[in-house]
């Protein structure tokens, strides 16, 4: 295997945690305002994820650099042709990042109402926009022969790419919505649950939709050929299975489940990319590919090194920070957001 | 407006409100490791009150920090992507070891830490605080890893055909003379901002008979020692990074000193007003000999001028122009050496405060105790206006000119620019008012509300 081929999978598995990860805590955010009129069962669902968000989005940004050292090139296609969508995204986690901060320091209802939407908006859009980006490099933008995307904004809101991103809001939704099952409890716990159970089917629908339309929009289905492998089905079976698990309250196992559908379907849609990371869809030998947009071996040999000592260092303390926060929270808890 | 004009504008105020934050985040996290291991080793409960009183504080500017510095992630390849195709392969190595290395232990250990008062033993609650501080050290260190390449390149050669740069040695890069001068520097500027900051709150909560006396006298004194460590340490870090730029980029000193020709023994500008287009002096004051004291130690020594470096340049890189903005370096200048030079007097005054246990103050004394916070800022600024500015017309020096760094209009528009430039000014004022209501309410309030 060459350095290319094994940044493409870092790359997928730093894509990964963060869609798992930030995905429920997106989730969290967008469903904030509907679990709750009170301020008290407010803090406690925000403080749910207070240790966790801030390194879960570490994902996206060790991501978006980590693109940079090694492909630069789909680095720089990438987020200047994404422009428009980028800075609403950067508008999005600006907002939500100094709303869990401030929001509790001042008693004011107006100031405290005005930072849950702000969580809620901060969560929404983003989960909406990376559905529309990941629907977006497998459809293909107008990138022409010097790697330029001329394409703007309008471009990217393709009904296919829609579609994608309403699908993406509704699983990380969903997925939240359980994180929220398991980590409260009394009525936010049995609140929590019934919008679970809410969710599920217009998630799955649209998922559905979405695998359909994508055999039109997309090559995924001629590169991945009749027998797709196990990942795909693996992913749809995870989350037709969420339903029965939820049936039987049995969140930890329905949070398992929406954890493999969203690992699962972001490594089909790598698998279906690969060699590719940007489609043109001028000219398929214009196509951004971990190739023609890579770093010299020299810097690549650089990451792989840095790459394989501090990912699992990460994954250690993450997971040992999610240990001691194990705990569920309740309205009696001490919190501090 | 031409994109390149935007994209410019628009990438020094995102950085520049960026570092409003970052130096004080710097300076707090390890000013708050400090009290809460005291805390740890007297078990004095009043070192707690303090570690959290300063910890709120130190939360309140982090938040803007963090979110700020996504925007700088993302500007590269948004704003600038022939530059970030260019030079990629060598500045995006250290910004993507920012991330895994450093920003990721600084985002997941302060979360532990906020969030782990009762969950952990004391000891292991401040290792964590200890942690956040290093990550935010390393966080400072790769980033400017990446901006002394900007400054100085080391340890590359361009590809073949031409399209970019490459890496051929990721140790030249860590051991850049220039990063070994800019790291202490900027790290030091973190420390006095911090201290300056603590100076002014208790000084001004002692000053109105605060009910909290001996634990804001224990803050004056821990933050007027850290203010005076790091003022020592700017000064000294900022003479050296000096010297070093005669070497790296000697334009940027001609210009920060308006020093027209080449001099032997060179003359330090006191005061200057210069026409800019003539390339001379209209009014100036200098002192004789000074600049090559400050550049070698000795009143002697050949420091070039802006005209001579024109010709050289012209010379090394071809027909243009190499000469920065002179009024801009000129005075950003003297705006950072100033706010040191008063930074050195106000410090040596809490100081000597401290040392005699003097704890009550004139009016004046208080008010210049107060308003001196503001100091380190104006340094901190202009120094960055100095580095950036002083360097143009490069993005890289010597290898890529600004103009070729830019994203294309065809790609990047100029109306998308105008619109995301004034969706960042609108936000970022609402940010700052909203970051300064809350620092203010929380550093009045005093120690009972941070419990």
């Amino acid at each position: 295997m060459d350095l290319q081929t094994l940044w493409f999978i870092l790359i997928a598995l730093l894509f990964i945690n963060f869609f798992v990860l930030e995905g429920f805590d997106f989730g969290v955010g967008i469903l904030l305002p509907f679990m709750s009129g009170d301020d008290r069962e407010r803090r406690t669902v925000i403080n749910t994820i207070g240790p966790f968000w801030d390194g879960n989005e570490m994902w996206l940004i060790s991501a978006g650099g980590a693109m940079f050292a090694v492909f630069p090139k789909w680095y720089a296609t990438l987020f200047s042709g994404f422009y428009l969508m980028l800075i609403l995204m950067l508008v999005a986690l600006l907002f939500r990042g100094v709303a869990f901060e401030f929001r509790s320091k001042h008693e004011s209802q107006a100031w405290r109402s005005f930072w849950d939407w702000s969580i809620f908006g901060g969560s929404a859009v983003p989960a909406l926009l990376w559905g529309i980006a990941i629907a977006n490099f497998m459809r293909g933008v107008p990138i022409d022969s010097s790697m330029n995307d001329t394409g703007g904004l309008l471009n990217l809101l393709n009904p296919y790419a829609l579609l994608c991103g309403v699908t993406s809001f509704l699983i990380f939704t969903l997925h939240g919505a359980i994180f929220l099952a398991l980590k409260t409890s009394a009525a936010l716990k049995e609140k929590a649950m019934s919008l679970a159970r809410k969710l599920w089917a217009p998630a799955t629908l649209l998922c559905i939709i979405f695998m359909v339309c994508t055999v039109t929009e997309t090559d995924l289905y001629l590169r991945l050929g009749i027998n797709p492998g196990t990942v795909p089905v693996f992913s749809v079976l995870a989350l037709f299975s969420v339903i029965f698990m939820l049936k039987k309250n049995a969140a930890g196992w329905a949070f398992a489940m929406t954890t493999v559908a969203i690992a699962f379907s972001t490594i089909t849609i790598f698998i279906g990319l690969y060699p590719r990371v940007l489609v043109s869809s001028l000219n398929q030998a214009w196509s951004l590919t971990i190739y023609n947009s890579s770093s010299s071996l020299y810097s690549l040999g650089i990451m792989s090194i840095v790459a394989m000592i501090f990912i699992p260092i990460i994954m250690i303390y993450q997971g040992w920070s999610f240990w001691v926060f194990r705990q569920r929270v309740t309205v009696d808890s001490e919190l501090e957001y | 407006m031409d994109t390149l004009f935007l994209a410019r504008s628009q990438f020094a105020f995102t950085s520049i409100f960026h570092f409003f934050f970052i130096p004080l985040t710097l300076g707090l996290s390890i000013f708050t490791a400090i009290l809460e291991t005291a805390y740890v080793k007297t078990g004095n409960e009043k070192y707690k009150h303090l570690t959290k009183f300063w910890g709120t504080l130190f939360l309140i500017n982090f938040a803007v920090g963090v979110v700020t510095g996504i925007v700088m992630e993302f500007q590269f390849g948004m704003n600038w992507s022939a530059y970030s195709r260019f030079v990629g392969d060598i500045v995006g190595v250290p910004l993507a070891i920012e991330t895994l290395f450093a920003f990721f232990i600084e985002s997941t250990f302060i979360g532990i830490w906020v969030f782990g008062w009762n969950k952990l033993p004391k000891a292991l609650h401040a290792a964590s605080i200890w942690i956040v501080a290093l990550g935010s050290t390393l966080s400072a260190f790769w980033i400017l890893v990446a901006n002394s390449f900007m400054q100085s390149p080391v340890g590359y050669k361009i590809a073949a055909n031409g399209s970019q740069a490459e890496m051929v040695d990721f140790f030249a890069l860590l051991f850049n003379p220039s990063l070994w001068k800019q790291f202490p520097h900027v790290l030091a500027g973190g420390v006095v901002t911090a201290g300056f900051l603590v100076i002014a709150v208790s000084s001004w909560h002692l000053g109105r008979g605060t009910k909290e006396r001996n634990a804001f006298e224990t803050s004056l004194k821990f933050g007027a020692i850290y203010a005076f460590i790091g003022t020592m340490l700017v000064v000294l870090a900022g003479h050296a990074q000096m010297q070093n730029l005669l070497t790296t980029q000697p334009m940027k000193v001609a210009a920060a000193e308006a020093l027209w020709e080449s001099e032997n023994p060179a003359s330090f500008s006191l005061f200057t007003i210069g026409d800019e287009k003539g390339l001379k002096d209209v009014f100036s004051i200098r002192v004789p000999g000074m600049l090559s004291f400050l550049a070698y130690n000795t009143f002697e020594g050949e420091v070039k001028g802006i005209k001579n470096l024109q010709k050289e340049y012209a010379v090394q890189y071809g027909p243009g122009n190499y000469i920065p903005s002179i009024v801009t370096a000129y005075w950003s200048f003297r705006f950072m050496v100033g706010a040191g030079t008063l930074m050195l007097f106000v410090s040596l005054l809490a100081l000597y405060k401290v040392i005699k246990e003097n704890y009550t103050f004139s009016p004046m004394v208080g008010a210049l105790l107060f308003w001196s916070l503001l100091l380190p800022w104006i340094a901190n600024t202009s120094g960055w206006i100095l580095a950036e500015m002083g360097r143009q017309p490069w993005i890289v020096f010597g290898l890529l000119k600004t103009e070729k760094g830019v994203t294309p209009a065809s790609v990047v528009s100029s109306s998308e620019l105008i619109f995301s430039l004034a969706v960042f000014v609108v936000i970022y004022a609402a940010l700052a008012g909203t970051d300064f209501f809350l620092l203010k309410k929380y550093a009045s309030a005093g120690i009972e509300t941070a419990e």
